[in-house]
């Protein structure tokens, strides 16, 4: 577990606010459903001041359209859970990382069919290696690079050279 | 300068660099569809998409600094041409894709020594918007050396475009490493890069580059500049014609 995703645990176990974040978890990546807000590390913290919700969002990549969508639906599911005084922080410091991302959530990657960014050694610098990641299908480590840049920014395109499949691999940032 | 003085000229900064990412993202995007092979065109539009990120970061502190109503949009489409302050090389038509990846190698080196620096201003803003910047270049340099090395190691062809890729550009190169006034003011408080620092280490990299890739640097016998005064080749035009056009027919109009 990586000390960036306890920090953010820690702070949600700490919280007072129990019944918001879990209310939050309702909101997913449109482009990845099987991960939460929270398991994609972009929520960071839930408080409550002067009758007012403060959301504290950091985004993935900096043109990333998910965000918009992820905004959107922040506010959706908090209105209908009767809350009307809100507010959406965007918090840039410290940047987004893929070593956010939620045990759980890249275990549920894995099962959807895409690689979470443990099942490779990054390169030099933290970057996406050449070979190695390991294929969420059949388990090889006998898989190549295609490209570092997927179908959305955060995925590189591999392939299995042992079950042949095309595969997805959310990337090391 | 006075702390007005350096807001004021933080603000001007945010806009520079904003032109600089939106002019390149918007570049890069007229590959979508043209690119040589899917994966191409897929990471042409990645990388485009992570400059048009980074202009909307520095449009959106430029707005909160100018606090006079006007928003990320207002800067990015409702400016002219004369209004825009990005380096020449950016806006340069994209040529063929030797040309795209000589100018993206040239640019991503640059950027990751300005980043690199800028990570360290003062400005909390510019600071956080640059480590964060950072990291997508890392993957950016990655691609462009790659594209290079192969480019001009590779057949007789590919090795005589890029070349003269490099030939084109290399004169565009020079006002990068020449900051005005406003910019060296406002490296001395702290908030800015200083980027004639930059230049010895980018031009070193690029010469061990070169001889993996088999291709030699020009002789610094021509430059152009003018691009942060606002002086443009005629490109810039052609360019924010497209980009604004729908903004322009439907004013305010909102995705």
């Amino acid at each position: 577990m990586s000390s960036d995703y306890s920090d953010r645990l820690r702070r949600r176990e700490a919280s007072p606010l129990a019944a918001l974040w879990e209310l939050l978890d309702r909101v997913r990546d449109p482009e990845l459903p099987v991960l939460s807000i929270w398991d994609l590390g972009v929520l960071q913290d839930v408080t409550c001041g002067n009758g007012s919700v403060v959301v504290t969002i950091t985004p993935t990549y900096s043109g990333c359209p998910a965000m918009e969508q992820i905004r959107a639906d922040i506010e959706r599911v908090l209105r209908a859970a009767g809350i009307e005084a809100l507010e959406i922080r965007t918090r840039l410091a410290p940047a987004w990382s893929s070593t956010w991302l939620s045990p759980q959530g890249c275990a549920r990657l894995r099962q959807y069919g895409v690689a979470p960014p443990s099942d490779g050694v990054a390169a030099e610098h933290g970057l996406t290696p050449d070979a190695g990641v390991v294929c969420p299908r059949c388990g090889s480590a006998h898989t190549l690079r295609i490209s570092a840049f997927g179908s959305t920014a955060c995925k590189a395109l591999y392939r299995c050279t042992h079950c042949c499949e095309p595969f997805d691999y959310f990337k090391p940032i | 300068m006075s702390e007005d003085d350096l807001q004021q000229a933080t603000l001007e900064l945010a806009l520079r660099l904003g032109d600089d990412a939106l002019v390149l993202g918007q570049r890069l995007s007229e590959w979508v569809s043209n690119a040589p092979y899917l994966e191409e065109d897929i990471a042409c539009a990645n990388v485009a998409l992570d400059f048009i990120g980074r202009a909307r970061m520095y449009y959106g502190y430029a707005a909160e600094l100018a606090a006079d109503g006007r928003c990320e949009d207002d800067f990015a489409y409702l400016r002219s041409e004369r209004e825009f302050h990005n380096y020449l090389i950016l806006e340069l038509p994209r040529g063929d894709f030797a040309f795209t990846q000589v100018r993206q190698l040239l640019v991503d080196l640059y950027n990751s020594g300005f980043l690199a620096q800028l990570c360290r201003s003062r400005d909390a803003t510019l600071a956080a918007i640059a480590a964060k910047a950072m990291k997508e270049t890392r993957y950016h340099l990655r691609r462009s050396r790659e594209w290079v090395v192969r480019l001009g190691d590779g057949t007789e062809e590919s090795k005589r475009r890029t070349q003269q890729a490099l030939e084109e550009l290399w004169g565009y190169t020079h006002e990068l490493f020449e900051p005005d006034t406003l910019e060296q003011q406002l490296a001395q408080a702290g908030i800015g890069v200083d980027t004639r620092m930059l230049k010895a280490h980018w031009q070193q990299e690029l010469e061990a580059l070169a001889r993996e890739a088999g291709l030699h640097l020009p002789q610094n016998d021509w430059a152009v500049r003018g691009g942060r005064t606002g002086y443009h080749t005629e490109n810039l035009g052609h360019l924010l014609m497209e980009l604004q056009s729908i903004h322009r027919a439907y004013p305010g109009c909102q995705w």
